[in-house]
């Protein structure tokens, strides 16, 4: 069993909802970096998702994107980040995974990738450009490893597909609220409930959703549904202030921002 | 890297792979969309009706066959082969870009799609597509890079007069790269009512293979046109590579006639050193970028490396997929032509011929003489034009220090 399923199953047994906070590497600094994953862990978050930052993310709306242009402006380097990630997993009482680009881990080599990513205290990856068709060797060796692939699905996959890819994830399915980038959206659509519904009838796996997703009365829609929600760019945009505000207030304000989204999820 | 053997006609496989290269790896939300394109573009290939349409359009609408013509006082001047050139430069629209807009747009329509959006670097894709769009009436949204439109003004008023709308990409090195990652942004939340007309033999699995089909009626005439005007095929056949949709267009129906050599020509910018050049095949290495394994320029992270080239066209760090495969079967060599050594050909063609070849072109001109000096008067060197230069005659002002 993995860190991420030890984590869903403690969640399961006290009948809570999960939260996976994503940061940025980098942005505005791996220090920044470091201290909003302690405070995020502190506040009850499920999972830690840390995107690693990429040159030409497709998947990424502009918050996201230019919080990734701003940390490798800065030079900042997959090897940093994982000292980074290491420094803090030891003390940090959830697991992390990484959102990682799959021209990152082929330019290093998957498998010196997961040891790396591994010896730095990493649980899992989200690697969003590695489609199934493309991702069996990985897939084994995540599996050889106990280190989790957490796979998206979509409102564009059909149902033979999603069933393709559910075979294939572990850790959790990161279900995609919209057909689009990620980014902070005042409305999602009616048919994530529905969709969500289905794939749980198809897996044991908790399935959490991102993308669009910022606000309490979004998670108050969807909790039901779901075994958790993912946000981000509602958090990078908040850190990325501490540019130009002290960075002990911002921290605790993504904290205080956690908890209106844990409240929302399980009060 | 260890060869594939010889290099076939019969790639891409199901998969979209050419050899190792090639393939999808892009975000699960576009996959819906490249498997309908897919599936209607096998379609569209058994479908007669659909190709004479396309070949009608091209004879009547983009003035095809394109010439095939030999440059005498060029050959001349460099006192060996026979330079030839394949005359894309004499399309509608000024380039080769209209042979796979038009196709793409014919396939639009197949899929019920209503609205198209492309990216441009030179801004020839850009006036190609938008031309396609305003022939069959559909609405157009361009990306182009903030200082691709800076170098390439003319095509991008082209375009606006033609009814499509320039967003321009303020994000990176605001050139070719980011223009296709935004376009992709966007296609990722429109999936469903757009068609991503992609200008290239680059990106996921079926875009390198439609493109090179579509510029592949390029190399056809050129054989043909050879085997008619001279009695045999050419030595050899040089064509530009950024992205690489002229010289697949060029190269593929030759892939098979192994006696002829093939020689693509990236962007060697202002020389070898990173970030100076636009050379992936030459410097670079196998990647992932764009959603395709190939050729790319990338540093120790899997980061795409800033490119140069004076050539708005061929400022592009990676490559399409069926060049890397070219180049590790040994089927075609790649080399590389400086910008300097590219204003030579430029000013060669323009000063022997009367024809101001594109920047892009340019490149192929300058290593075809270089080539052609050193082989006998009897062989023949045959060249890509793939497109005009009017489009750069500012930028090569500002280059030369000229005002005009």
């Amino acid at each position: 069993m993995s860190a991420v399923d030890r984590a869903f199953e403690a969640l399961r047994q006290q009948n809570k909802k999960a939260l996976v906070p994503f940061v940025t590497a980098g942005d505005p600094s791996l220090e920044i970096t470091a201290a909003a994953l302690q405070e995020l862990g502190k506040r009850g978050a499920t999972v830690c998702e840390v995107g690693i930052p990429y040159s030409d993310p497709i998947a990424d709306g502009p918050v996201i994107q230019a919080s990734y242009t701003r940390a490798l402006d800065k030079k900042i380097k997959l090897k940093s980040i994982l000292d980074t990630i290491g420094q803090v997993t030891p003390s940090l009482p959830c697991p992390v995974v990484t959102m990682i680009s799959y021209a990152i881990i082929h330019r290093h080599g998957p498998e010196k990738y997961l040891d790396m990513a591994q010896a730095a205290g990493v649980s899992g990856a989200i690697v969003p450009d590695l489609l199934v068709e493309e991702s069996d060797k990985f897939v084994q060796l995540c599996k050889q490893r106990d280190f989790s692939l957490i796979q998206l699905i979509t409102p564009t996959t059909s149902k033979e597909r999603a069933k393709r890819i559910l075979e294939t994830s572990t850790g959790f399915v990161y279900y995609v609220s919209v057909a689009g980038i990620t980014g902070e959206r005042t409305e999602l659509p009616p048919t994530i409930v529905e969709n969500v519904k289905w794939l749980k009838s198809q897996t044991d796996l908790p399935i959490c959703i991102g993308f669009g997703i910022s606000k309490p009365e979004h998670v108050h829609l969807l909790k039901e549904a779901c075994d958790g929600v993912i946000v981000g760019s509602a958090i990078v945009r908040r850190l990325c202030e501490a540019g130009s505000k002290p960075q002990a207030e911002v921290i605790q304000e993504v904290g205080d921002y956690a908890d209106t989204l844990l409240d929302a999820l399980n009060g | 890297m260890d060869s594939l053997g010889t290099a076939s006609h019969n790639v891409p496989d199901a998969a979209g792979r050419f050899g190792p290269f090639g393939g999808r790896y892009v975000p699960e939300t576009l996959t819906q969309a490249l498997d309908q394109l897919t599936e209607e573009y096998e379609k569209a290939v058994k479908d007669p009706s659909f190709f004479a349409e396309l070949k009608d359009l091209l004879r009547d609408f983009v003035g095809r066959p394109s010439p095939f013509y030999h440059a005498r006082r060029l050959t001349e001047q460099c006192g060996g082969a026979q330079i030839w050139l394949k005359r894309e430069d004499t399309n509608h629209t000024g380039a080769h870009k209209i042979n796979n807009t038009l196709g793409q747009a014919l396939l639009t329509l197949r899929m019920g799609k209503k609205r198209v959006i492309a990216e441009t670097g030179a801004g020839q894709h850009g006036v190609a597509t938008a031309t396609a769009c305003a022939h069959f009436g559909i609405p157009c949204v361009v990306y182009m890079g903030e200082e691709d439109i800076r170098r390439q003004a003319p095509n991008v008023f082209s375009m606006k007069l033609l009814g499509a709308e320039v967003r321009p990409v303020t994000t990176g090195s605001r050139t070719l790269r980011d223009a296709i990652n935004e376009a992709m942004r966007d296609w990722m939340s429109s999936v469903e009512d757009t068609h991503y007309i992609l200008g290239s033999v680059v990106g996921p699995h079926p875009f390198p293979r439609i493109v090179r089909d579509f510029q592949a009626v390029i190399g056809e005439e050129a054989r043909t046109q050879s085997l008619e005007r001279l009695g045999k095929l050419p030595n050899k056949v040089v064509a530009c590579v950024g992205g690489g949709s002229n010289a697949a267009g060029m190269f593929y129906p030759f892939i098979e006639d192994t006696d002829v050599e093939l020689v693509g020509v990236e962007a060697g910018g202002r020389g070898p050193k990173p970030g100076d050049h636009a050379s992936p095949l030459t410097y670079g290495e196998p990647g992932v970028l764009h959603g395709s394994y190939s050729f790319v320029m990338q540093d120790e992270d899997g980061q795409t490396c800033d490119v140069h080239s004076m050539s708005a066209g061929l400022d592009y760090p990676g490559v399409g997929p069926e060049h890397s495969y070219w180049k590790a079967t040994g089927r075609v060599e790649y080399t590389c032509c400086e910008d300097n050594d590219a204003m030579k050909g430029f000013d060669a063609l323009a000063a022997t011929e009367g024809i101001l070849p594109a920047l892009e072109s340019s490149h192929a001109v300058a290593k075809a003489m270089e080539l052609a000096a050193k082989m006998p008067k009897d062989q023949v060197v045959l060249v890509c034009l793939s497109g005009r230069g009017d489009k750069d005659a500012a930028e090569i002002a500002r280059l030369k220090g000229v005002k005009y």
